[in-house]
């Protein structure tokens, strides 16, 4: 029981808030700007680069370092959607969707460039665990993401619910045209959700980076659990996709659980497929994902 | 670079733009005629590439097969077995909107890669698979080799440009561009949408896995790196954008056109220092992404624009089409 | 007085392609104005005109003597015009009560509780339905919302396209008699109607829209009384 909590249920979660962060962000832009944003596991990559290098160069904890890496990759999105994806607004979001895939490759070719293809870590030696009631055993990385998804969470549904600029982009992803109709400035609600989302995903490049270590393909691994998360918290239901992301990062963990066997129910290799797998059964049976989100 | 030095050159360049040549065709059928975002091209050029590897290869304790059979089995194999896969995959998700299809196929592709990098018995793994034959193997030696290789290769690009071409003008060929531009139109003349869809995914496919196969016979061996997303799935897209597409010459202009560049830049990063040389392909790799995003801004149409023969779809092309 | 709004000569479609064209209409100050026609006409392009969605090829639009022909869609509410479009007009997902606050956020009205509170006393039903997303309310219900939605911002143009669409008859006198109630607080309408006979009784003055061009222009009484209008559009049966 306290093995399966210790090495399956924490890490679950830990594994879950970041694909959550990283997919609310994703459902956003997918609500808001129609497109499914490839790019995004690369804003992730560059936010932690980003963080990283404040560690270097200010000597702090990564999580303290963590704004550096946030100014960072937003940023570095709101340069690329005036650039990029702006020009392409007016045509069918396939040609955005195409534009994304080539600002992935933009991203970590950048990256490449500046800090080098080599694994980095943020910090050296070997972390010990957290040991509660002598029964708990868990790395202080897993508590600290699963902290931060809680805060998020709340601070999330505050801000949709609650305030104006929420209330606006929960409208535009609702009915974009009325949404213009009523007067609201479209052009600010997508400038909020690329900050929004560009936040959240620098804080999941650092906790992912903190979980492993820090490479170019970081955040490009990632991506596909993530689009996986926010598909089945619903397209455009930003609160959704953070459950979505617990989800698959649970079912991803525990299916290498011994469930059944002494052997576990699936190859640890093939941990991520699950990811994948669950992705293209939801994208057949259940498009609109568990919450009723939008579809295209 | 000596003269002889060049022409060897030459010769692999050819040889690769033919290979990309070939699966620029193949997304052409499925983006161009078709309209189906296919983002997972690497997955069923994988399948072709180890379907013909294991076929043709000289029996070895490290992976299955090892049949030796002829070159062209292995090919026509190729062929049959990533058609097999376009059409499972087609059958799960070919309603799915494009958004989605490029998810899903790059999930299912991202799956294959996992399987042939863990699944050791069949592929021997990372260590990869050696000693596949070529064609007309001891006719020519060494370099020399290449020049027949590369006749081969081009070839069958000229055999599969006649066949699209034949298809594109082929009443077949119409209605899917029908689809394409105006689903709920054809749907209600009685179309049967999904299946027209489903037939253009799986030829596509099918010659997605002949690329594969040519692509291992050249280099006599395989590994997963050689069917990495990248290198295939992405570039096979910049060169059909940039090419034009719905029209196959663009799709063969389009792959040697940015093959050219990739290799030029090649040549080019390869003469700096050697601490820029390491970081060479990085360069290559955002002048590709650069690229990508002027075609989209500035030439959308591609090099060579889509004719549309007969049907008065191209009204609005710009907004709905390539 | 000069009229608030002015339409003069108004050609504009979609993609390029002309749907209405030539199109010439009038709004003064506290008229109710209504735009019937056949199924496909043109009405809608006219509204949609106003509000900048369609593109428009050549003529003018005035509102209180100033141009807004391709004034971009969203500074029009800030100016004092409000648009409730002909479907897809609500925000299903945002309950009642934050469909209501969209319409303050482009033009914040000087006393918004005010506001609030006369939107509620013309739509009561809506008051118990403040927290439910709006997607879940009834066809007229939801034709409230929109029209709440619109007045929270205190217009003072009001453009309403087919408001009664799909209500029961219960409903349709309702919105009507709500059409009326909103003019007297000041506001100025122009609306499209396919229930022309009721439309053009509350209505000061009609327009009647045929392929895209106008077709006919009087008082509401005056077509209403008109034999070849009543057989052509209002469905031959004499007014009951
Ligand atoms: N977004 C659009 N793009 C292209 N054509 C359109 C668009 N909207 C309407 N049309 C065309 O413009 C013409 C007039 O449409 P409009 O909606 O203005 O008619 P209407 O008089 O409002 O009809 P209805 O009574 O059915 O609402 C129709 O032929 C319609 O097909
Ligand atoms: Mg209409």
């Amino acid at each position: 029981m306290m093995e399966f909590i210790n090495f399956y249920l924490i890490p679950g979660l830990a594994l879950g808030s970041i694909y959550a962060l990283g997919a609310i962000g994703i459902s956003m832009i997918f609500g808001i700007l129609r497109f499914a944003h490839f790019a995004h596991g690369d804003v992730m990559t560059l936010g932690a680069y980003g963080t990283l290098t404040a560690v270097w160069t200010l000597g702090l904890h990564p999580l303290l370092a963590l704004p550096v890496g946030i100014v960072f990759a937003v940023l570095s999105v709101l340069a690329v959607d005036k650039v990029f994806y702006k020009p392409l607004r007016e045509l069918p979001t396939i040609y955005t969707v195409i534009a994304s895939f080539g600002v992935a490759l933009i991203f970590r070719s950048l990256i490449q460039l500046v800090w080098g293809s080599q694994n980095e870590v943020f910090i050296r030696g070997v972390q010990k665990p957290v040991v509660l009631f002598d029964l708990l055993r868990v790395s202080l990385l897993h508590l600290e993401a699963i902290a931060i998804i809680v805060g998020v969470a709340i601070a999330l549904h505050y801000f949709l619910s609650r305030t104006q600029t929420g209330r606006s982009m929960r409208a535009v992803s609702d009915n974009a045209e009325l949404a213009r109709v009523a007067g609201l400035d479209t052009e600010k609600v997508v400038r909020a959700t690329w900050i929004i989302g560009g936040s959240l995903a620098a804080i999941a490049g650092v906790l992912a980076g903190l979980d492993t270590n820090i490479q170019p393909n970081l955040g490009w691994n990632l991506i596909l659990p993530m689009f996986a998360a926010a598909i089945l918290g619903g397209i455009g239901k930003p609160m959704g996709a953070l459950l979505g992301g617990m989800v698959i990062g649970l079912v991803e963990e525990l299916s290498s659980y011994p469930w059944l066997t002494d052997e576990p129910l699936i190859n640890p290799s093939y941990k991520t497929a699950t990811a994948f797998l669950m992705m293209v059964i939801l994208l057949i049976f259940r498009p609109q994902g568990l919450l009723k989100g939008r579809l295209f | 670079m000596d003269p002889v030095g060049l022409l060897f050159f030459l010769v692999g360049f050819l040889i690769m733009a033919g290979i990309y040549a070939i699966l620029c065709l193949a997304l052409n059928v499925q983006w161009g005629y078709g309209g189906l975002f296919n983002a997972g091209i690497a997955g069923f050029f994988a399948v072709g590439a180890y379907t013909s590897a294991l076929l043709t290869a000289a029996p070895a304790p490290t992976h299955l097969g090892g049949f030796e059979l002829p070159v062209l089995v292995g090919i026509i194999a190729a062929a049959v077995t990533a058609g097999l896969t376009g059409w499972a995959v087609a059958k799960i998700c070919i309603r799915l909107k494009s958004d989605y299809l490029a998810m899903a196929s790059i999930g299912i592709a991202e799956i294959l890669r996992m399987v042939i990098v863990n699944e050791d018995w069949l592929t021997n793994g990372s260590l990869g698979i050696t000693n596949i034959p070529r064609p007309f193997d001891g006719l020519l030696q060494g370099r020399e080799a290449d020049i027949l290789f590369l006749a081969f290769v081009w070839v069958i690009v000229a055999i599969v440009y006649l066949v699209c071409n034949r298809l594109y003008d082929s009443p077949w060929g119409r209605t899917l561009r029908a689809v394409r531009d105006n689903e709920d139109a054809a749907r209600a003349v009685g179309k049967d949408v999904d299946s027209f869809r489903l037939q253009t995914f799986v030829i596509g496919a099918a010659l997605m896995g002949v690329a594969g196969a040519l692509s291992a016979h050249y280099f006599r061996f395989l590994s997963p790196e050689a069917t990495e997303p990248l290198l295939i799935t992405f570039l096979v897209w910049v060169m059909l954008m940039a090419g034009g597409s719905g029209n196959n010459k663009g799709a063969i202009i389009g792959a040697l056109s940015v093959w050219a560049i990739w290799s030029l830049t090649e040549i080019v990063t390869n003469r700096l220092p050697a601490e820029f040389a390491t970081r060479s392909s990085y360069i290559r790799m955002l002048l590709i992404g650069l690229l990508l995003q002027f075609v989209l801004q500035k030439y959308r149409s591609g090099l060579l624009p889509e004719r549309s023969p007969g049907i008065a779809f191209d009204k609005d092309k710009d907004k709905t089409h390539g | 007085m000069s009229p608030l709004l002015a339409i003069d000569g108004l050609t504009a479609g979609y993609g390029g392609l002309p749907i209405i064209d030539n199109i010439n209409l009038l709004v003064a100050q506290k008229e109710i104005i209504v735009v019937i026609g056949p199924n496909g006409a043109g009405k809608s392009t006219v509204l949609k005109s106003v509000f900048a969605l369609t593109s428009i090829l050549s003529g003018s639009i005035r509102f209180a003597d100033q141009e807004i022909a391709g004034i971009a869609t969203q500074k029009l509410v800030p100016m004092g015009i409000c648009a409730v479009p002909q479907t897809r007009n609500i925000f299903p997902s945002l309950t009642v009560r934050e469909n209501l606050d969209i319409g303050t956020y482009a033009a914040p009205p000087r006393n918004r509780a005010q506001v609030e509170e006369g939107v509620l006393t013309l739509f009561p039903d809506l008051k118990q339905k403040l927290d439910q997303p709006a997607g879940e309310l009834s066809g007229g219900q939801r034709q409230m919302v929109t029209l709440g939605r619109a007045l929270m911002s205190e217009p003072k143009l009001l453009l309403l396209d087919e408001p009664t669409a799909g209500l029961s008859p219960a409903y349709l006198e309702r919105i009507f008699d709500l059409i009326l109630a909103i003019r007297q607080t000041g506001i100025t309408i122009l609306m499209v109607e396919q229930n022309a006979r009721q439309a053009l009784s509350i209505a000061d003055r009609a327009y009647v829209l045929v392929n895209g061009r106008n077709f006919a222009s009087d008082t509401g009484a005056n077509l209403l009384a008109n034999d070849e209008i009543r057989r052509s559009f209002l469905g031959g049966s004499r007014p009951s």
